[in-house]
């Protein structure tokens, strides 16, 4: 076992049963490189970096389990080692993000919209409630409904109702061949209705971008699928294309280099652009567009969810305030029972996802 | 036999005879059934072992008047037990016997068709295979495919997170859902979820899918629709032992291929699914693989070539591509018809849904025919071998006295030995009324609590189908399953009788 694998549960545990007598706030910490996202964190720090470790990985049945902080990279270079991969495509953003973080936030990067996000990949978990009790939901295996779904549950939560110990995911084997083709001269609705054409037939799209009037397609598959994409499909073939679509995924595009406010936004994957100023790049088959502007907030979440989609604000403008796209009111209410439900003290990062939860 | 709920308001707040009035003056006369002969059709769902009548049954045709059944339901604070085709295989739809039985067959249009966006928003009342069948002239289709398609509704298939034969490459009903409108336990109208991924909050989507009627009712349906794949392909591969067809699975997906179907059977299934289909399965096999490829033609060429070389490495008797649409569909036909089949075979069979991480197929069949010798009963298996759920199909006599108890008791062992070797004690049907008791094997004491804290932030009078899916520790210290934990023996707070 390397030094940095260890088993600390039993540690977290106390400390958080501590937290909860004491009703300390905590602030759960691995990697820190999603520190940014989200509301300010407040609290007492809560270090699960060094509960890390690839517990178990089984190659033929598609699983792997590692501890929360385990590195995302090393959980790459496992799945690599057998010709396998996180289909969803996590987004790092720094060399230290860990496996327990980006299912914490439910990040997922270019594959996202054709193969799944990281909740649909999630398993199983073990987790640590708000009162420091240890338990587990879901499993390894693919299918199971024994039980309400709390382990996918805890995706997206940003640790607001549980510590994760470690998680359980499908994998899948990555495909041998790729190839991104660019289409240019293309505007925002052009792309937008191209891509869910696209989208509609029988392809092995595994990525899409539009910027700047060019719209990015990327397929993945066996050679001979490739051959048959790249010779029938437009386009021009785009070399070193992974350096693009790392480029998108870990936010250094240029496009996100920008002083202005930068909001993530999600849209049904057919719905027109939101009335707002400002520079947009449309990934995710439509599903996803990120838009750098100064508009103000109430003005862009109002455009946005009158089209079915929602804004959180990534970058800039003011951490304090609602970073999420705000619930209706009954919605609301079952996220307050919710939290309650596992974390009646409110010690677990509270505040980070939205104000008084 | 009438299965006992965990009681529930033995004496009601309102009598029979009121609460029908109240009823009728919501809803139309033809939409209040409380006469024994209307309630009798609705007594059992698929789980017809387990039998019991609801006090009425209410048929609404409009969202407004499921929310108005639930407001006065609430006001009287009567359990509500949903229902959606009936279908279900673990009793999950069992009425209460002093509750209201909500049937939402009547809620079944699709409501609309985005073909650009491949979204479809449906009733629970439409039929699962309907949607597809609705989207087919566009090239699209639904991926979840219960085998009870046919007849089962999106409603209920939300609600039991269904799966089907597809699922190791298309997911469950969780993976193929944007959205979802719920009326709560007091009549209020929710959307969770969006047509936008990854809404903004709690994933209450994942919280709803699966919930078995308990958290709330499921009006409407926003369901993800993909494009039909250009060719599917299925090859038959028969073994003369199960280990090595188990090992063929693995084999295949080491090799980096995700077959759209994977199944396996064994020798009483697959004579008894050729008895009735004449599929042409070879009937000296101990067990077959029927292995389906699919997606772009390319593809299909290329993977099931090298399916066929795998299959024939780890030892196959024979390997047989179907040659064309119509072998492709007999081959598939036996599979499908292996319930029915099955069901010729005995007066009666009950069928098993635990998941088990593959590589413990063998142990798991091994004592699984143990198990059958021990307590006197035929087991035919039949296998999502590409996901890892099994359903054993156990043979019995109802009419024989005691015989459903012995099936019982000898499914529960099965489900328990599932979660022993790391698995689950459902794969796709639920717990529902039927796997109870193995909830307190797969679950302790701590976590069957967080459950009923999530129970509770939905419904806390605990009034939406009561005594299901989820036991209570008092059951659990009476089923008496030692569920040892951490370390910890289980319900350490509790008295042991």
């Amino acid at each position: 076992m390397a030094l940095n694998e260890q088993d600390i549960s039993a540690a977290l545990q106390q400390q958080v049963a501590l937290a909860y007598a004491d009703k300390t706030p905590l602030n759960i910490c691995a990697g820190n490189t999603k520190a940014f996202y989200g509301r300010t964190a407040t609290g007492q720090t809560l270090d699960v970096s060094g509960h890390a470790g690839i517990v178990s990985y089984e190659p033929t049945e598609l699983v792997l389990t590692a501890r929360a902080g385990t590195p995302l990279s090393d959980i790459e270079s496992a799945l690599a080692a057998h010709g396998q991969m996180l289909a969803f495509e996590p987004p790092h953003w720094g060399v230290s993000a860990t496996i327990g973080g980006t299912i914490a936030c439910n990040l997922s990067g270019p594959r996202r919209v054709y193969t799944g996000s990281a909740r649909d990949f999630l398993l199983g978990c073990h987790m640590i409630n708000g009162k420091g009790e240890l338990l587990h939901f879901g499993g390894e295996v693919m299918k199971n409904v024994a039980g309400y779904d709390a382990a996918r549950l805890m995706a997206g939560a940003m640790g607001t109702l549980g510590v994760l110990l470690d998680v359980s995911l499908k994998v899948l084997p990555m495909p041998q061949h790729k190839l991104t083709l660019v289409r240019s001269g293309l505007s925002a609705a052009d792309a937008l209705t191209l891509m869910n054409q696209l989208a509609g037939q029988s392809l092995p799209l595994s990525a899409s971008a539009w910027i700047d009037g060019n719209l990015y397609l990327r397929f993945s598959g066996a050679a001979s699928t490739i051959a048959s994409v790249q010779h029938n499909q437009p386009g021009e073939v785009l070399e070193n294309d992974e350096d693009f679509w790392l480029s998108i995924r870990e936010l250094q595009h240029p496009f996100f280099a920008s002083k202005q406010p930068l909001w993530c936004i999600a849209m049904p994957q057919v719905a027109a652009q939101p009335d707002v100023a400002g520079d947009w790049l449309i990934e995710w088959g439509g599903a996803q567009r990120w838009l750098r502007s100064d508009a103000a907030a109430e003005d862009i979440r109002a455009q946005v969810s009158v089209l079915g989609g929602h804004a959180t604000l990534f970058h800039g403008g003011d951490k304090s305030g609602a970073v999420f796209q705000p619930l209706t009111a009954g919605i609301w209410q079952l996220h307050q029972r919710l939290k309650k439900a596992f974390d009646p003290a409110g010690i677990l990062n509270p505040s980070r996802m939205y104000e008084n939860l | 036999m009438t299965a006992g709920c965990d009681n529930h308001h033995e004496v009601a707040m309102i009598s029979k005879a009121e609460l029908v009035t109240q009823l009728l003056a919501l809803l139309p006369g033809d939409c209040v059934l409380f006469e024994t002969e209307d309630l009798s059709p609705y007594e059992c769902d698929g789980l017809s072992a387990y039998r019991q009548l609801p006090w009425v049954t209410v048929l609404p045709n409009t969202v407004e008047q499921v929310q108005a059944v639930m407001r006065l339901c609430h006001q009287y604070q009567l359990p509500v037990v949903a229902r959606g085709a009936g279908t279900g295989l673990s009793g999950g739809a069992l009425p209460h016997p002093n509750g209201v039985l909500l049937s939402l067959a009547k809620l079944k249009s699709i409501l609309s068709i985005d073909t650009l966006g491949r979204t479809a928003r449906v009733q629970p009342g439409v039929r699962n295979l309907a949607i597809s069948q609705a989207v087919a002239a566009h090239g699209l289709y639904y991926a979840p495919d219960p085998s009870s398609q046919i007849a089962c509704t999106i409603g209920g298939n939300v609600a039991e997170n269904s799966g089907g034969v597809h699922c190791l490459k298309y997911g469950l009903t969780i993976h193929n859902i944007l959205q979802v409108k719920l009326v709560t336990v007091t009549g209020e109208l929710l959307v969770i979820g969006s047509e936008a991924f990854d809404s903004a909050g709690y994933d209450l989507l994942a919280l709803v899918t699966g919930s078995e009627g308990m958290l709330g009712i499921i009006v409407e349906v926003t369901v993800r629709l993909l494009p039909v794949p250009e060719q599917a392909q299925v090859v038959l591969a028969a073994f003369s032992d199960v280990e090595k067809a188990a090992a063929a699975v693995g084999n295949i997906i080491a090799a980096g291929i995700i077959p759209a179907g994977l199944e396996m059977m064994d020798k009483l299934a697959i004579n008894a699914a050729e008895d009735y289909a004449h599929a042409g399965y070879p009937r000296d096999a101990e067990a077959i693989l029927l292995c389906e490829l699919d997606g772009m033609r390319a593809d299909v060429v290329d993977q099931i070539a090298r399916v066929q070389v795998i299959l024939s490495q780890a030892g196959a008797t024979e390997v047989r591509l179907a040659a064309d649409e119509q072998s492709r569909a007999l081959l598939w036909k036996g599979r499908k018809s292996a319930f029915p089949a099955v069901g010729r075979l005995s007066p009666d069979y009950y069928c098993m849904d635990g998941t088990i991480p593959r590589r413990h197929l063998p142990l798991v069949l091994r004592r699984i025919a143990e198990l059958s010798q021990q307590y006197g009963l035929a087991v035919a298996n039949v296998f999502h071998a590409g996901d890892g759920n099994l359903h054993p199909l156990i043979l019995y006599d109802a009419n024989k006295p005691g015989e459903l108890e012995q099936v019982e008791a000898f499914g529960g062992k099965i489900l328990e030995f599932c979660v022993e070797v790391g698995g689950s004690i459902t794969g796709e049907h639920g717990v529902g009324m039927e796997k109870i008791n193995q909830m307190c094997v797969q679950f302790d004491a701590l976590e069957l609590t967080q459950f009923h804290a999530i129970k509770h932030a939905f419904d806390p009078q605990g009034l939406l189908n009561p005594g299901k899916a989820v036991p209570t520790l008092h059951r659990c210290a009476e089923f008496g399953a030692m569920h040892v934990h951490h370390g910890k023996a289980p319900f350490p707070e509790l008295e042991r009788f």
